[in-house]
């Protein structure tokens, strides 16, 4: 077991991508989320998957419980506004009654989870029937409208021509269905994002079973840390089942020191941001919620 | 490794001679508290066998008078006109070395809050407090019902609190300090909590965890924020106490994978019997 003060536990880190045609077409990045959930739907490890599908306005994510492998497919690609994911922890198990609940979310989705299951306040059943949790690395996540006024007005693009957006490189990609690709500098992003984020110290999805994210891997790859017992018992199998290629992350580029140096940026500037909730007014300070 | 040896340290502690005295006082409550703890099932026998002896239970032990207690769970808010339930929290006070508040009525008053009198056959019985209005708390356990699950854990800390060895009264220092903390917050939490302490403080994250706990569904998403609908809200304060927002815990909740293994460690034998 791996222990880094920014990148979490883990067993270990991999680059891979999804071998199944029909996931990797419509994937984010490698397919790993929609792959795994499918995975262990089909193997019976989960009955279910709370996943960030399609709400009833365009990109705006609604989170549902996927029962089927089209279910599952249905929440592909990031869309990078809130998706109260984990409202449906607790009715999972009981109007669905499912026992073995998966679970799909960015850091702070995985830190609800992880509460829910020690602390479970009001949340009966969930601790014993959490069977697995994917988390998204995440750098900070926008309101809907702010997200519309990225692509709409920054972009200049309408929202429902819009395939797929993505942040890198320093910057936001928004691709479109005929093959148009706009970019918006990043530091134009940096004030529609949501405040709550800029006090998360965690980039990587320190508390999943298994973390997935672009990030490090090349284009079209994903960079997967396997972090708990449960998360490597799925992983080995589905990878002997031949799931996913992998390739070590040593021999991909940029690789994980370029993880490790986004990771730092995060969680230090929001150290910061904390440091500076300290002394916010006169001997005044705001809550800490870590504290 | 080291984990294999914190549960076998658990059970090397776990001699009967040792166990810990537990009590559930019985105040202004629905008995959904109880039912939660019995929901135990095997579990609750697992800790009555090896961990705790039941000394005090209105409903399942044949004792009146409130005895001397390592941890007593009371359930239900006190009616400050019926002088027998003051009487008892006092007493529970008096004689026991932790009071747990079991459930959202006895930490916050919960749906006895609404509580206005006048009806038949005791009309002077409308006014209920939290049991934090009258004495001190030292542990929270919110929820309507709690969860089976975390009374189960506190009963587990508590007894490792009170017997286990050096680390393991460190864990359990560790795991029961968030709800000591809640206990020391006071006794009103409702939707309003989230709304000063996490909306408005700008530390929400949209997560929707506060939605799951409700259970009197009064908390819905608006793009992305969690809406509270007032006139539903019960005042149990279950969304406060689940928001990862109003207390984290960090360096417990990241070692979940080994503090759910010791707490399954600690009730093993009571699976086997299934
Ligand atoms: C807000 C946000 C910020 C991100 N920031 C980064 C980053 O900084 N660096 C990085 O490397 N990767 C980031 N990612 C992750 C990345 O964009 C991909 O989601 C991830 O690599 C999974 O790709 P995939 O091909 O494996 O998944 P896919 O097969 O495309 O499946 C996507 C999965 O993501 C879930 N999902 C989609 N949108 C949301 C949402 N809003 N909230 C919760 N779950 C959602 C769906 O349930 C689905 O299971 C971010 C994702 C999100 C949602
Ligand atoms: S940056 Fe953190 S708080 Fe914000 S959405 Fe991502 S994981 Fe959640
Ligand atoms: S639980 Fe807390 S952080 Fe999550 S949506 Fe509700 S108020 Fe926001
Ligand atoms: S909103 Fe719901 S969970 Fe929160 S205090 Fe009110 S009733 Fe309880």
């Amino acid at each position: 077991m791996i222990e880094d003060p920014y990148l979490g536990k883990y067993v270990t880190c991999v680059s891979a991508r999804s071998t199944d045609k029909e996931i990797l077409k419509k994937a984010q990045d490698g397919g790993i989320a929609t792959a795994l959930m499918v995975y262990a739907l089909e193997q019976g490890i989960i009955d279910g998957a709370i996943v960030a599908g399609k709400g009833d306005l365009p990109w705006k994510p609604r989170p549902f419980v996927a029962m089927s492998r089209e279910d599952i497919l249905k929440a592909q690609r990031a869309k990078y506004n809130i998706s109260p994911q984990v409202s449906w922890l607790k009715e999972a198990t009981r109007s669905f009654g499912l026992d073995k609940v998966g679970v799909t979310g960015v850091c702070c989705q995985m830190q609800a989870v992880r509460k829910a299951q020690l602390y479970p306040i009001n949340m009966r059943d969930v601790p014993g029937k959490v069977a697995f949790a994917v988390g998204l690395f995440c750098m900070v996540n926008f309101p809907y409208d702010s997200i519309q006024a990225l692509v709409e007005d920054h972009a200049n693009k309408s929202f429902s021509s819009v395939k797929k957006m993505e942040f890198g490189k320093g910057k936001f990609f928004v691709h479109t269905e005929r093959g148009n690709v706009s970019t918006v500098p990043l530091k134009e992003t940096h004030k529609y994002e949501q405040s709550g984020c800029h006090v998360c110290l965690d980039y990587v999805s320190n508390l999943a079973d298994i973390s997935t994210g672009s990030v490090g891997s090349p284009d079209g790859w994903s960079t997967v840390f396997i972090r708990t017992k449960v998360g490597n018992e799925i992983w080995s199998k589905a990878v002997a089942e031949g799931l996913f290629e992998t390739k070590p992350i040593e021999e991909v580029k940029p690789g994980l020191g370029l993880v490790m140096k986004l990771a730092k940026e995060k969680i230090d500037k929001n150290r910061k941001t904390l440091e500076e909730r300290r002394n916010f007014g006169v001997n005044k300070a705001l809550r800490d919620p870590y504290a | 490794m080291e984990l294999l040896e914190k549960v076998e340290a658990i059970k090397e502690a776990k001699s009967v001679a040792n166990k810990i005295k537990l009590g559930h006082v019985h105040l202004s409550g629905c008995t959904g508290c109880l039912v939660s703890v019995a929901d135990n099932y095997q579990g609750f026998l697992k800790i009555l066998d090896d961990y705790a002896d039941l000394v005090y239970c209105l409903t399942l032990a044949d004792v009146r008078h409130i005895p001397e207690m390592d941890v007593a769970l009371v359930e239900g808010s006190v009616c400050i006109q019926d002088r027998e339930s003051v009487e008892d929290i006092k007493e529970t006070r008096k004689k026991s070395r932790i009071v747990v508040a079991l459930g959202s009525c006895a930490s916050y008053g919960n749906i006895t809050r609404f509580c206005r009198g006048g009806q038949h056959n005791q009309p002077q019985h409308e006014s209920y407090l939290p049991i934090g209005d009258l004495i001190d708390v030292d542990v929270y356990i919110p929820g309507c019902p709690p969860s089976p699950e975390l009374i189960r854990n506190v009963a587990i800390m508590a007894y490792l609190l009170l017997e286990g060895n050096e680390e393991q009264k460190a864990l359990a220092g560790r795991y029961l300090k968030p709800l000591m903390d809640l206990a020391k917050r006071g006794t009103t939490r409702c939707f309003c909590d989230l709304m000063n302490d996490v909306i408005n403080q700008g530390l929400c994250i949209g997560c929707g965890i506060c939605a799951a706990s409700c259970p009197v569904r009064a908390i819905a998403h608006e793009f992305g924020k969690p809406q509270g609908d007032l006139n539903l809200c019960i005042k149990c304060g279950s969304c406060y106490g689940a928001c990862p927002r109003s207390f984290f815990n960090p360096d417990v909740i990241s070692e979940f994978e080994s503090i759910n293994e010791i707490i399954a460690g600690a009730l093993k034998e009571g699976e086997k019997d299934d």
